[in-house]
């Protein structure tokens, strides 16, 4: 079963020292002390397609669009058992809306033979969470999003667990050739060894501009975007809590005696 | 204004609260307020829909009876076509993010999804949406079209108490082939496990702040000096740390408890929508501008891994 999965390199927000701050344009936010990191859902769709590798054999390739120093997470994947890669790298691919995304990733896949199409469900920066129901759509594939679980059932088809709000399973089964979009905490993402990273170094990453993916100038970037994000703003913030002051000892201590009065210890 | 298709969302013979909040939004946004029903012996939910809408449109038919993505969008895709409404509202939920994209694009209409806050500036409406797990906002701006489908969060925009009577109208389902691509097959439920958090008095919850397996036992003395359960966020579970059925959020349990202890929790929506009913909730965190201030009643702007040994002495003098 040849595979392709989507990566896309995200700020690590989850770093407490990442400050988010707005840039002079209104519509980007200062990258410049950003640490970059594969997108949390990313990493799950990775190991889901090299676990499938793995039992059912056939190829990953790993797509992503980005700037060159997006190399990174893609060589990681790489290393874990991703067996070619293509970087879908072009200025004009800035500011592309969901759609847009899509279209870049619809024309990387048009010289691929594959049988499944993995992204993360969700991106931790813009949250959108579809371009892979997108994709499908463009494909002329069918799709399921939130995939937790994913099994073959045979050469045309996939029984895949759809996660729902709390926590309930949606079981569905899914013909071949599809999208679908993973779920975070369905497999255990592995460490690349370093044989593999070894061995990914040497992996070709295939880089496509925008005449590679024969599209328009006016079918990429904010040009070929139905939904463009223009401004951002700073969010009114409610109000906070009350904060308690002080060292560690200090403000244990106060908050123990805080529980103590409400009963709570 | 024209018509605002509002896609009623229900599972497991519930009608979901979403549903009333997409209803109330179109409501105060203006134009003629249409539910759309997809179901199969859903007549009740229609009567309850009808209090928030000016028109119930049913289309009763065995293949809606559980959701399917493709069945929903093959129906609503003809519906669409033939009324022409102005937006399309759809919940951001694991229902509406299955259908949003792939619907817009075959409609060849704009689309986007996780709004917080929708307005309208003539016919065009303008979309607040969160960025950066919630450190910023940002604007969406549509290109011109006849019809928006906009995904809206969940809980982000409270109930109204309806108040129009709508008209329930059956139509034929437009969809007259089987789908075949996709089947639904069965639910399957969580599994439940040692503890029911949702029961809890008391809870300490960990996010990815703990960094490490390895800091767990102090969060378990902690939460056994404090005859407190143990919950989570989605990352502890994911990691594997905490079993599934202690995940408080969305995706996992809503809890009330005396208590929310929160320790290394950035307080994205999809958590705090599970907590934020909690009784009191105390927060620590080390970044001063993490969302979960704004629900706590007390904070600590610090590392969980100093405050936590500090707060267990603390603990055990008080205890004597």
């Amino acid at each position: 079963m040849n595979i392709v999965v989507c990566v896309k390199q995200v700020p690590d927000t989850s770093d407490p020292d990442t400050e988010v701050h707005i840039d002079s344009s209104g519509k980007g936010v200062d990258q410049s002390k950003f640490s970059f990191v594969i997108n949390d859902a990313d990493n799950f769709a990775v190991e889901e397609a090299i676990l499938l590798k793995e039992k059912h054999g056939g190829e990953v390739t790993v797509i992503n669009i980005g700037p060159e120093g997006a190399n990174q997470v893609i060589r990681m994947a790489l290393a874990k058992g991703g067996d070619g890669a293509i970087r879908l790298g072009d200025d004009k691919f800035a500011y592309s809306d969901v759609v847009a995304t899509a279209r870049l990733l619809q024309s990387a896949l048009k010289d691929i033979q594959y049988d499944l199409v993995l992204t993360g469900c969700l991106a931790s920066d813009d949250g959108y969470g579809a371009v892979g129901v997108t994709l499908a759509q463009i494909l002329g594939v069918p799709h399921a999003a939130y995939a937790k679980t994913v099994e073959v059932v045979d050469d045309k088809k996939l029984k895949v667990g759809r996660e729902l709000e709390g926590g309930l399973m949606e079981m569905n089964e899914i013909e071949l050739p599809c999208v679908l979009t993973i779920q975070t905490g369905g497999n255990e993402p592995r460490y690349a060894s370093f044989k593999g990273i070894r061995e990914a170094s040497k992996k070709e990453i295939k880089v496509m501009d925008l005449a590679a993916t024969g599209l328009a100038e006016d079918q990429v970037g904010e040009a070929g975007s139905v939904a463009v994000m223009t401004e951002y703003s700073v969010p009114e913030v409610g109000e906070l809590a009350e904060m308690l002051e002080g060292d560690p000892a200090e403000t244990a201590g106060k908050l123990g005696n805080i529980l103590k009065e409400k009963g709570l210890v | 204004m024209s018509d605002i298709f509002v896609l009623a969302e229900h599972r497991q013979g519930e009608l979901r609260e979403v549903t009333l909040e997409l209803l109330t939004l179109a409501g105060e946004l203006g134009g003629n307020v249409v539910a759309v029903l997809l179901g199969s012996g859903v007549d009740d939910f229609a009567t309850k829909i009808a209090g928030y809408a000016d028109k119930v449109m049913v289309v009763d038919d065995p293949m809606f009876a559980n959701f399917n993505a493709m069945a929903y969008q093959a129906a609503l895709v003809e519906l669409i076509k033939k009324d022409k409404p102005g937006l399309v509202l759809v919940g951001n939920t694991s229902q509406g993010v299955d259908l949003v994209g792939s619907l817009a694009v075959e409609l060849e209409v704009p689309f986007t999804t996780d709004a917080v806050a929708v307005s309208m500036e003539g016919d065009k409406p303008v979309v607040t949406r969160q960025y950066y797990g919630g450190k910023i906002n940002g604007t969406i701006n549509f290109k011109d079209a006849d019809t928006y489908v906009v995904g809206v969060r969940e809980a982000a925009i409270p109930a109204g108490e309806g108040g129009k009577s709508g008209e329930v109208t059956k139509v034929d389902n437009p969809v007259t082939a089987e789908i075949t691509a996709r089947k639904f097959l069965e639910y399957v439920e969580a599994a439940i496990g040692d503890v029911d958090i949702t029961q809890s008095t008391l809870l300490v919850s960990i996010g990815r702040g703990i960094r490490e397996d390895k800091n767990m036992p102090m969060i378990e003395e902690l939460a056994g000096l404090m005859g407190a359960d143990i919950s989570g966020s989605r990352a502890v579970v994911d990691a594997g740390w905490l079993p599934t059925d202690r995940q408080v959020g969305i995706s996992g349990k809503t809890v009330k408890p005396k208590l929310y202890l929160a320790l290394g929790i950035s307080g994205a929506f999809q958590h705090v929508t599970g907590m934020k009913g909690s009784d009191l909730i105390v927060a620590v965190n080390k970044d001063p501008d993490a969302p979960i201030f704004q629900y706590a009643d007390f904070g600590i702007v610090n590392d969980l891994l100093k405050v936590v040994p500090a707060l267990i002495d603390k603990l055990k003098e008080i205890k004597g």
